[in-house]
């Protein structure tokens, strides 16, 4: 299997704290990153996305060093826990928006709009305005928008976290299915492990701004033998 | 229940008095300008082209002062949202509230040396080998001056508004690639376009009522608006019938302004949204790094120049002198006795309206009166806003004259004068304060019984001294830097601080301006800062408080 990303030796200050991170993102799977917060998943994400840039190391996308590029030109998509749709614009402004940053569209960028709604299980939402939807209609309008992009890297930022319990497991199955549909990979920030464990097919866990372990969901489940995984897990020691 | 028949008794029998007494000193102004007018019809007194003209050049250089403080503040408060963490960001912030806590005489003063004829600007011109000089007086410095003290306020309001915005915003906006030129499209102006109306009547209503300016950099029947006509009407042409029609013009404009004013949505907190760090990949792309820092760079030179100048100017006047005078120390006590006699006026005026609001507040059933009883006592606070100071003194000052010594009064009308100024402000400090302070003791007073003195003493006092202390301070920042209500009576035996200021320039004693306005700058912006520092009230003294209701 090929990696869709590779980080090598990437280091960040931000204030008081420092991040090393190395690690290898298998293309076409389901990732899952967790650890507990404050350990340094949010900054992992914003140095994939580019808006945190690196002191040093290489970010590696099809053998290209992406980790200068503006995040508008990296080849990913984003979906964050909320706000990511603007609530003065409607619904197809807001997915029109990424497939034209400054809305120039044509007959065939509005169909779409229309089937990316469609997948979603949106149909008819043109219109509507992001206030009048549920908080999973919107996270929803988030996914066709990231669908038009078509990026080959997804990054979700808690994307369910707002949400509840069994409107959460409709969600990960939506995302799923656009994932078999698509085949990009899914790069996905949780602090649930549950849900890493439901929907991940890779994990990687954070600590103290590191990547601490990295590996398929059966293996990463058992804990690794690292203490702060197992602590994390809350698997017995015993 | 949680206030007793007795206190509660108290409470609307102060609200009522102090209501009574705001409505009382109000009438007898508005009366005594229309029996001023017997014998004339106020028709012809409008109909009067001077007057129209006057009327005409207040709305056009209002309209203009607005407009381009608006359009001149969206770029700055643009620069300063995409770029959180400039180094001294938070000291421009700070920088432009100076211009809010400043008297107003000493910003012309600030002003006049930066772009006066002898300033630094026509200077730098002349070396330019440009002769034509900008003017500070006139249409164009009006609008300057006015585009000086409302482009921060402007500015703050909508960088408040900006930082509001969730801050995924910008990060999904970059990540979709957008350029500044569709962020402003999309995201922005959406924004800005929400809270510009608010801003822009608020804006309005300030410029449309501003004196000191005017009557500084104002000229002659050309550039005068219905404030200044009013004080040239009494003070140099003394034609009261003139100032009759102007004060009651002046009174129809404020109504119809603050009518308007409250159709549109209040221009909204300026408390910016602190500790929140906000990524603005946007601010970062090298074009809106260069323009950002470049446009801010501008907008700290423009307000901070003349603000630079009354220091320079100030240190280089003859201070040891000034300080020697005995009219220096004359006008000190007067204005110290008349700053601290109107702010405990105008708290002894706002508290009892504050409580006996709060007190109806807590009525399950509202009945019709005690409605309309809340409502009079809310706008009462407001009631200057309706009835500028100018007019207010205007009608007071014919009264006096029919009773006797214009002089002996001067001092007490003054005071209640800035007393009523102060209260829209003193009063948009109390009322929330005093609201939280009885929602966390009021249980717990009436259930250990504490009342009367002992619970003023042990509760009341100790929770709400910052709030007081803060409202207190800026009534005397207020009063203290308060041109407008002196100008009618100022004499040679009735001088304060701002009048020897406004004296010393009419006779051209410009450098003895220069070191008394430091003095009474440095006094305003200490007494503005001490009432801010601890007290969890936003730095937006008098102006904001026109923003309320």
């Amino acid at each position: 299997m090929t990696d869709a990303i590779e980080m090598r030796g990437v280091t960040l200050r931000l204030g008081q704290n420092s991040f090393v991170f190395d690690c290898a993102l298998p293309e076409g799977a389901v990732i899952g990153v967790t650890g507990a917060s404050g350990a340094g998943k949010s900054t992992f994400l914003n140095l994939l996305a580019g808006f945190d840039t690196a002191d040093g190391g290489q970010i590696l996308f099809d053998g290209k060093d992406i980790g200068h590029q503006h995040p508008a030109e990296r080849p990913v998509s984003l979906v964050f826990q909320d706000n990511n749709l603007f609530a003065h614009l409607n619904v197809f402004t807001n997915i029109g928006l990424g497939i034209h940053p400054a809305l120039k569209l044509g007959d065939a960028d509005r169909r779409a709009i229309t089937s990316a709604l469609a997948k979603v299980g949106l149909s008819g939402f043109e219109k509507r305005m992001p206030a009048t939807l549920s908080g999973g209609e919107r996270q929803r309008v988030a996914f066709a928008r990231a669908l038009v992009r078509q990026r080959p890297i997804l990054l979700l930022d808690e994307p369910f976290a707002a949400l509840d319990p069994s409107l959460r497991r409709d969600m990960a199955a939506l995302l799923l299915v656009m994932h078999r549909d698509s085949g990009n990979t899914v790069v996905i920030v949780s602090h649930d492990a549950d849900e890493i464990r439901r929907i991940a097919d890779d994990a990687i866990f954070i600590d103290q701004g590191r990547v601490a372990v990295a590996a398929p969901i059966e293996r990463f489940s058992t804990g690794e033998n690292n203490s702060a995984l197992r602590q994390f897990l809350r698997i017995d020691e015993s | 229940m949680l206030i007793a028949p007795s206190e509660r008794r108290y409470a609307l029998a102060g609200g009522a008095l102090s209501l009574a007494a705001i409505i009382v000193f109000v009438t007898v102004a508005t009366l005594s300008l229309l029996i001023s007018t017997d014998g004339m019809p106020v028709g012809s007194i409008v109909s009067d082209p001077y007057i129209l003209r006057v009327l005409r050049f207040t709305l056009l250089q209002a309209t203009l002062s607005t407009l381009l403080s608006l359009v001149l503040a969206i770029p700055v408060a643009r620069a300063l949202a995409r770029q959180p963490r400039f180094i001294g960001r938070i000291w421009i912030i700070r920088l432009m509230a100076v211009p809010m806590g400043l008297p107003v005489l000493i910003g012309a003063l600030g002003l006049i040396g930066i772009w006066g004829r002898q300033g630094v600007v026509n200077t730098m011109l002349s070396w330019a080998g440009i002769d034509q000089p900008v003017s500070i007086y006139g249409l164009s410095g009006i609008l300057l001056a006015h585009v000086f003290f409302n482009l921060p306020l402007a500015c703050r309001l909508m960088l408040a508004a900006l930082e509001r915005v969730p801050g995924e915003y910008w990060l999904v906006a970059s990540g979709l690639g957008m350029r500044p030129v569709s962020v402003f499209r999309f995201i922005e102006w959406p924004v800005l376009r929400s809270v510009i109306p608010g801003v822009a009547g608020l804006i309005f209503m300030l410029c449309a009522t501003s004196f000191t300016l005017v009557l500084m950099l104002g000229g002659g029947p050309a550039a005068t608006t219905i404030e200044v006509a009013i004080y040239q009407s009494l003070r140099f042409d003394f034609d009261p019938g003139r100032a009759v029609g102007l004060s009651l013009l002046q009174i129809a404009l404020t109504a119809v302004v603050l009518g308007i004013l409250s159709l549109l949505p209040a221009s909204g907190d300026a408390g910016l949204t602190a500790g929140r760090t906000i990524r603005r990949p946007d601010g970062a792309l090298l074009g809106a790094w260069v323009a950002d820092r470049a446009l801010l760079t501008l907008a700290v030179l423009f307000l901070g120049l003349p603000l630079l100048f009354i220091v320079i100017a100030g240190l280089r006047a003859d201070l040891m002198k000034l300080v020697g005078e005995a009219i220096f120390w004359r006008a000190l006590a007067t204005s110290g006795v008349m700053a601290l006699s109107s702010a405990l006026l105008s708290f002894a005026l706002s508290m009892p309206l504050v409580r006996a609001r709060h007190t109806l507040s807590l009525e399950r059933k509202a009945r019709y009166g005690t409605r309309s009883f809340f409502a009079a006592m809310g706008a009462a606070s407001s009631l200057v806003l309706l009835f500028p100071p100018i007019v207010l003194a205007t009608g007071w000052f014919l009264a006096a004259r029919d009773v006797g010594d214009v002089n002996v009064v001067a001092p007490v009308l003054v005071v209640a004068i800035n007393a009523l100024m102060a209260m829209p402000f003193v009063v948009r400090v109390l009322e929330p304060a005093y609201a939280i302070h009885q929602r966390r003791t009021q249980r717990l007073s009436a259930s250990l019984g504490i009342s009367g003195l002992a619970k003023l003493r042990l509760i009341s006092w100790p929770d709400l001294r910052k709030p007081v202390l803060t409202a207190l301070s800026f009534a005397m920042a207020l009063s203290l830097g308060d041109l407008g209500a002196v100008a009618l009576f100022g004499s040679d035996s009735f001088v304060t601080l701002p009048w020897l200021v406004y004296s010393s320039l009419g006779s051209y004693r410009t450098n003895d301006a220069d070191g008394l306005a430091l003095i009474l700058g440095v006094i305003c912006l200490l007494l503005t800062i001490s009432g801010t520092i601890g007290s969890g009230v936003a730095d937006e003294p008098k102006r904001e408080a026109l923003s309320h209701d």
